[in-house]
């Protein structure tokens, strides 16, 4: 697991997760379907992100066809902060 | 009607559309008095399905397309609809579910086409039109219906974890729609947002107040309805001149929406309903927002909207206590009363009952829960809102809580005793309690304390991913807490107040 999706797992399991073991979180766990972030989650995790990457997300990124887990959302941040 | 990004129609179309619908529901042999139910998500077709089915003189039964469908089924076989209609991916899920409650037969499904660009109710029902012809010599009026008569069934949370289903009246809608008229003052020209999901009863507002008035009605979707970048572009490009929704709603708005970037000068009406509107939020709003008028309007399912206030022009900066409920609509009356049903002194805590033509008949098929619900005393019913208030000067109400175990999340009811009844469905749940407990940042923060049955291992994800399959998201708990045993009272009845600290 590499530095971004560890930030992003922690801030997962911190925020939304409270007592859960963090081997239960994986970075392929999916994240809508399973109910672990709802729409107002969502937000609040895409505020978190663009805060903490210094980075800019538009409405297109919050979709959640665009990403199903902590691997995927980890790819998109990066992209965004190599300005892609 | 407008779809934004999609279809938009006139009302001739909308007319002529809703006849077809009509005369499909009487061809399947629907009457006055049915129930037509629809799991469908928002858009023209929708809207067509549910005026349709009140022109066939049938009530119309929405249930929520994005809660599980075993709940939608419960439902609709609760109130015996004679037809469905549904989007395609809910077809099978609800079908299966239905035949699982035993009735049979099973009504006459009416699947949507999943492609067709905004034309999909047309396909159905060409589709229909082609394998089963309607007769000829069908009559080609509007079925007749008396004020008494239902005209849609509105299903809200339970405390035994069953919903139940608020029945209303043309006279409950109209006589509500009537004030909504002699207030708001629609025009042609104004632009209605449709935020509201067709079984929330906001949306009793969204949908014929502007049919009333002849003005344009602009369906938000679900998707489009949680997404605060694309949901304030739309508001501003829509030109929408009155906006109704939850405080929730608004504050997304606020925080994520990035309101700067766009021009809201039609918006004239900011009306809002649910839940208490937090202060700081409201000013917040208003600093982006500070040209409409804003009216904080309160009342349960069983009454619609039953009280009113306009907040002033500017919020003072010192303010923290959230306005009042307000002043009884005008066509109802009001009482405070006791645990005796004998009114309080002005300015004493007591809860508030409602009469008038806006009042509910009742519960379907719960004669208990009736008798319950009403005060009857001189003469008339008094709904029993379960809400504390205190009548601060003449009239004047402001909300003081619940009494019972029923909470508000995201302007939704949420009976938490239905929260535990879905997730001690789960095998490996001995016993579980849930609370609600105030949060600064959430407004309120749902934690479920379980304890498991012995040999298993409960997870946090795995109880979230269960609770989905049994309740709708907004009834998901934030937390979930594994314990050896739930902490019990002196008289060994669950210690709610230990679980909560």
């Amino acid at each position: 697991m590499n530095d971004t999706q560890q930030t992003i797992k922690t801030y997962i399991l911190e925020t939304f997760l409270p007592g859960e073991d963090a081997a239960a979180l994986s970075t392929t766990t999916p994240l809508r379907s399973t109910g672990i972030l709802d729409s107002l989650a969502t937000l609040d995790l895409v505020s978190f992100l663009e805060e903490r990457f210094q980075i800019e997300l538009g409405a297109q990124d919050v979709d959640p066809s665009r990403w199903e887990n902590i691997e995927e959302l980890s790819a998109l941040v990066e992209r965004k902060r190599n300005g892609r | 009607m407008v779809e934004p990004g999609g279809r938009s129609v006139s009302y001739q179309e909308l007319d002529a559309l809703t006849d077809r619908v009509r005369d499909r529901l009487r061809h399947l042999g629907v009457q006055p008095g049915d129930r037509v139910g629809l799991m469908m998500h928002k858009t023209v077709d929708s809207l067509a399905v549910i005026l349709g089915a009140l022109k066939a003189g049938a009530a119309y039964v929405p249930v929520d397309a994005e809660a599980p469908a075993a709940r939608c089924a419960y439902i609709l076989n609760d109130c015996g609809v004679s037809a469905v209609f549904c989007d395609a991916e809910v077809a099978d899920p609800l079908r299966s579910e239905l035949e699982q409650l035993g009735r049979a037969p099973l009504p006459p499904m009416l699947v949507l086409p999943e492609a067709g660009a905004g034309h999909r109710l047309d396909a159905l029902l060409d589709r229909e039109d082609a394998t089963d012809p309607i007769a000829s010599g069908m009559p080609a009026e509007d079925a007749e219906v008396g004020p008494d008569d239902l005209a849609y069934i509105l299903y809200t949370s339970g405390s035994t974890g069953r919903p139940k289903g608020v029945m209303l009246t043309h006279r409950n809608a109209i006589s509500y729609v009537d004030w909504c008229g002699d207030i708001f003052r629609p025009t042609e020209e104004d632009r209605f947002s449709s935020h509201a999901p067709f079984h929330f009863d906001l949306s009793i507002l969204d949908l014929y107040v502007p049919l009333a008035h002849g003005a344009t009605l602009v369906l938000i979707g679900e998707t489009l309805g949680k997404e605060p970048l694309a949901l304030a572009e739309a508001i501003a490009e829509q030109r929408i001149s009155v906006w109704y929704s939850t405080p929730s709603i608004l504050n997304l708005l606020t925080q994520y929406g990035k309101l700067d970037r766009y021009d809201y000068g039609a918006l004239r009406l900011v009306l809002f309903a649910g839940e208490v509107f937090p202060v700081a939020q409201l000013r917040q709003l208003k600093a982006h927002w500070p040209e409409p008028r804003y009216f904080n309007l309160y009342g349960p399912t069983e009454t619609n909207v039953c009280t009113y206030y306009e907040v002033p022009r500017v919020v003072p900066e010192d303010r923290t206590e959230p306005y009042p409920i307000g002043w009884t609509c005008e066509h109802l009356d009001t009482r405070v009363v006791d645990v005796d049903g004998r009114d309080v002194e002005q300015g004493e805590e007591g809860e508030l009952v409602v009469t008038g033509p806006g009042v509910m008949v009742g519960y379907w098929n719960l004669p208990e829960q009736n008798e319950r619900a009403f005060l009857r005393d001189d003469g008339r019913a008094w709904y029993r809102t379960g809400d504390l208030v205190v009548e601060e000067e003449d009239g004047l109400y402001v909300f003081h809580g619940r009494r019972d175990r029923m909470v508000k999340r995201r302007g939704y009811r949420v009976e938490l005793g239905e929260i535990e009844a879905g997730l001690s469905n789960h095998r490996g749940v001995k016993e579980v309690a849930v609370v609600a407990v105030p949060d600064g940042r959430a407004g309120l923060r749902i934690r479920a304390a379980l304890a498991a049955r012995d040999g298993h291992k409960l997870s946090v994800i795995e109880m979230k991913q269960y609770s989905m399959t049994v309740l709708p998201p907004y009834m998901v708990p934030d937390v979930f807490q594994f314990l050896e045993a739930l902490p019990r009272t002196s008289t060994d009845k669950i210690d709610y107040q230990a679980l909560k600290l």
